[in-house]
């Protein structure tokens, strides 16, 4: 009913905007030389509020975002994204510029004659190359970039890590001593005993460590492999620049470093600047402060509750590590019980 | 297609008409009730996005049973998301922009009596109809409409255990996307075969309007990619209906074990983005052919380049065919295969920015009238440079595993299509009015409309980039499950009260639109002194277009400002005035440009 009374509304505000028009003079239909004039200088008004927005957004919004990467692999993207922006940034300045400047310059007056200027093959062939050569450069870097990334060498050590998703929950699973995880799928699935369905009968399994929340040493290569339950999640690490889609039926997988521990992590400067801004917002609504941890998040949409999935993630020293990871029971401990 | 009157009842002419303008008037006016219905979606989201637990009695309105207390719940936000992209991809910028503008200007501007098969146009509408028809039912399903994002990836959109949406809502979105798309490919192959056969006398393909390449290349890439949409919707009805698993397997959901086994959501990701991809040009291109034309004219200059704008349409056209990867770069397929996508995806950046350079150039030295239509225009231009340069970051695929499907990306895509796409489409309206309803819309309010439209676009979609680098993942229903996203809640009231504004604001446009209808001042043949023969038609509309023979077409679209001397600006208009239309003969000696 209430939906009613509000297009009602719309409707009563429709008619009497309609009996306005009666009086009102609606024979202003085309721009003249007023007009021109006018809106012209509105577009050099228009043109200092988007630099505004473009400056504040830039320096001003600069304190939220991510700090820089936490993973060596990230390095490069840091640096990719940087000239990136730079180069867009620069082009969009000249370019909005370019834009409203000469719609103010050239606007219409009726004694002007407007030049007759079809053509020129050489201003064409500076706009094709120009940026041609620029993203040839661009593409070069982001393919070799990408390659290193995501082509993971067989032969080096790696710490395998299984990320295992399902609404609306993350858990993970380590492989032990063999570094191998067992084989898994969801017939196997038991739901109090064995929620990520390990074959138990695979002899790999038997060593194998399952977590809630994640434990990375610093400085040594982690192999995360992915796989899902139910729907598309994607395992989304941002401080680490490093996100794949957990696909039911299928094991993606993503291989990162971490540079740098949860602690020291909390002592870099932006992240500082970046805490202290969050806490300042949440002692004013009375909530608990924050503390920096890395994050887990689902960036797939995978149901009502996707936009709280999460795990934490803890990097800490080596031995730190290899304590966590003792203290936690293998697959053959905690299924005995 | 006769010359001859046949008597005209009121169903034959307003209903069931088979006249190409008549029915780009039913798209236009359809596609603007879509329009509505999907920025109010968009308006009750962001009022969620701002105050996530707030209480609001509009939502209580119009959500009522998927809402406690105002507040709405997580399943219904994802409803809106998904509704609110559907509509505005596929009814509002698809149909209601490439379906208005394509029927009424294809057989005006080529100098047609109307368009191959009137019959099949209007079938073609009548499709488009019933589609609407049936997604607008989905929104009053029990379990709500399709939630699973408009890109409807399974085996969510496939399984209603995942997501109530998923069941009843799903089936009737399928069902309106296939008629849908049977409407778009009955439209698209109109448009074509009327672009290569009815051309009036003289109208070489060389000497088409930009417009006519832009709705015509648009028609070709709709052909070749909506039937594959087609299929990977069929095969997800197969799933979902008659247990085959194309696109499941291996999956445990509520307790069980699911019989799929052996699908590959991936794959359903390839065929969605054969589509997906191409469909951002079939959104874009139609506008960017508009804002050619209108800028041409209403700066009193040749469109800078002509061939060169014929040549990246075509260039875009083909390119967009080849890079639906870039939006699959994490999604466990072949790295190698994200690098090939990288490559084709950032080359699409040379015949965008020849395009932008070119308007650019078209603006300089000119005599600008600037009339709504042109300030739309000229918008288009500003956020399609803003949006389209983000996508060098977006389509490098080193950079997008850490920025794919945060806000950066609804940044960027709102602004480089959705935004462009809506500019052109009103700078189409303001400037093509005159034609449909031989009157003239309102020049005070048309401002208004623009510039609270624009500051309101970037004031929405400028600062959403930043709070995407914050790593804020879109599809969110609250930001509150992570203290990380604490400090970016400012930023979302701040675009929630700029998206509020510019959603109210386009009131002052339907306002315009309807009453200048029947209030607006009686329009002349030609208002803006433009070239195209669409204006040597009677402003009174007319079976067959012309009362008399199709006039014969002698030059280009664009030869504005002729002058005696070409080499002197101040020389005298060689016509005498400062526009030539198509239908002038050349003077001896004159030369065509």
């Amino acid at each position: 009913m209430l939906a009613l009374f509000y297009i009602f509304i719309g409707v009563a505000i429709g008619v009497s905007f309609w009996q306005i028009t009666r009086i009102m003079n609606l024979r202003g239909v085309i721009a003249t030389d007023k007009d021109n004039d006018r809106q012209g200088k509105y577009f050099i008004l228009f043109g200092v509020f988007i630099y505004a927005l473009m400056i504040y957004c830039l320096i001003g919004m600069n304190v939220l975002m991510l700090p820089e990467s936490a993973s060596f692999e990230g390095e490069n993207d840091d640096l990719l994204f940087d000239i990136s922006f730079w180069m867009i940034g620069i082009v969009q300045f000249i370019m909005q510029f370019l834009i409203f400047f000469f719609t103010y310059k050239y606007r219409g007056k009726k004694e002007k004659k407007a030049k007759f200027y079809a053509d020129s093959h050489k201003l064409e062939l500076i706009w094709t190359v120009i940026p041609g050569i620029v993203i040839i450069v661009l593409i070069g870097f982001g393919i070799f970039q990408w390659t290193e990334v995501m082509n993971i060498d067989e032969n080096e050590e790696t710490i395998v890590i299984e990320v295992y998703a399902k609404q609306f929950a993350w858990q993970a699973r380590y492989a032990g001593a063999d570094n191998t995880l067992g084989l898994g799928n969801v017939n196997f699935i038991d739901e109090s005993t064995n929620p990520m369905g390990v074959d138990m009968s695979d002899t790999a399994s038997q060593d194998d460590k399952q977590v809630t929340e994640l434990h990375l040493p610093k400085g040594k290569k982690v192999l995360f492999k992915f796989r899902s339950q139910d729907v598309l999640h994607s395992a989304y690490m941002p401080h680490f620049r490093a996100q794949m889609n957990c696909v039911p039926g299928m094991v993606t997988q993503f291989g990162f470093t971490p540079k740098y521990t949860t602690e020291e992590m909390r002592q870099q400067s932006e992240v500082i600047a970046k805490t202290q801004g969050i806490n300042k917002i949440r002692s004013e609504k009375g909530e608990d402060l924050y503390e920096f941890d890395y994050v887990l998040l689902c960036n797939k949409i995978c149901g009502a509750s996707h936009y709280s999935m999460q795990m934490k993630i803890v990097v800490e020293e080596e031995e730190d590590y290899k304590k966590w990871l003792a203290e936690q029971p293998t697959l053959a401990e905690t299924s005995k019980q | 297609m006769s010359e001859h009157h046949h008597k005209e009842t009121f169903v034959t002419k307003y209903i069931f008409s088979t006249d190409h303008k008549m029915i780009s008037k039913q798209f236009l006016i359809t596609g603007m009730i879509m329009g509505v219905i999907g920025i109010f979606m968009s308006m009750l989201f962001r009022l969620q996005l701002a105050w996530p637990e707030k209480s609001f009695t509009i939502i209580e309105a119009f959500l009522g049973p998927h809402q406690t207390d105002g507040i709405m719940s997580p399943d219904i936000y994802l409803a809106l998301v998904t509704i609110h992209g559907t509509i505005m991809v596929f009814f509002v910028l698809t149909a209601g922009l490439s379906g208005t503008f394509s029927n009424l200007l294809i057989p005006l501007q080529i100098g047609a009596r109307d368009m191959a098969s009137g019959f099949l146009n209007m079938i073609s509408y009548w499709l488009f109809f019933i589609s609407s028809i049936v997604m607008v039912i989905s929104l009053f399903v029990e379990a709500g409409p399709a939630s699973a994002g408009w890109t409807i990836y399974p085996p969510l959109s496939a399984l209603p255990q995942a997501i109530p949406g998923s069941g009843l809502g799903m089936t009737l979105w399928l069902v309106s996307m296939a008629i849908f798309i049977a409407s778009s490919l009955i439209g698209s192959l109109n448009y074509i075969v009327t672009v290569l056969n009815l051309r009036t006398k003289g109208m070489k393909m060389t000497r088409l309007p930009l417009t006519m390449w832009a709705f015509f290349i648009t028609a070709i890439i709709g052909v070749v990619s909506f039937p594959v949409l087609l299929s990977a919707a069929l095969l997800l009805i197969f799933d979902r209906s008659f247990g085959t698993s194309f696109y499941l397997s291996d999956i445990f959901i509520s307790g069980e074990v699911l019989h799929y086994q052996g699908g590959s959501p991936v794959l359903f990701e390839h065929l969605f983005w054969f589509l997906g991809h191409p469909e951002v040009y079939i959104v874009l291109l139609p506008a960017l052919g508009i804002t050619s034309e209108i800028i041409s004219t209403h700066s009193r200059k040749p469109i800078f380049g002509y061939r060169a704008m014929v040549g990246s349409i075509m260039a875009i056209a083909f390119l967009s065919t080849i890079v639906w990867g870039h939006h699959m770069f994490i999604s466990g397929m072949n790295p190698f295969l994200g690098s090939v996508f990288t490559f084709t995806t950032v080359l699409i950046a040379i015949p965008s920015a020849v395009k932008a350079f070119n308007y650019i150039t078209t603006l300089w030295k000119g005599n600008l009238q600037l009339n709504p239509a042109m300030l739309f225009s000229i918008g288009l231009v500003s956020t399609f440079v803003t949006g389209g340069l983000t996508g060098l970051v977006l389509g490098d695929s080193a950079l997008d595993i850490n920025i794919h499907d945060t806000y950066f990306v609804v940044a960027h895509f709102h602004l480089v299509m959705g935004v462009s796409a809506i500019f052109g489409m009103y700078a189409g309206i303001y400037h093509w009015f005159p034609k449909m309803y031989g009157r003239m819309m309102n020049k005070v309010m048309g401002y208004w409309h623009f510039w609270i439209t624009i500051i309101c676009a970037y004031g929405v979609f400028f600062p959403m980039h930043f709070i995407g680098l914050a790593g804020l993942p879109r599809r969110y229903y609250s930001n509150t499950a992570f203290p990380m996203f604490d400090d970016v809640a400012d930023t979302n009231v701040v675009i929630t009260i700029f998206a509020l504004v510019g959603g109210i604001a386009q009131i002052i446009f339907l306002a315009n639109f309807f009453i200048s209808i029947y209030r607006g001042q009686k329009a002349s043949q030609n208002p803006w002194n433009s070239n195209t023969i669409e204006w040597t038609t009677p402003v009174e509309h007319i079976h067959g277009n012309w009362p008399g023979k199709i006039p014969e077409v002698h030059r280009w679209a664009y030869d504005y400002s002729k002058k005696v001397d070409a080499d002197d600006d101040d020389s005298d208009y060689l016509h005498g005035q400062d526009w030539v239309s198509q239908i002038t003969p050349l003077l001896p000696g004159e030369e065509e440009s």
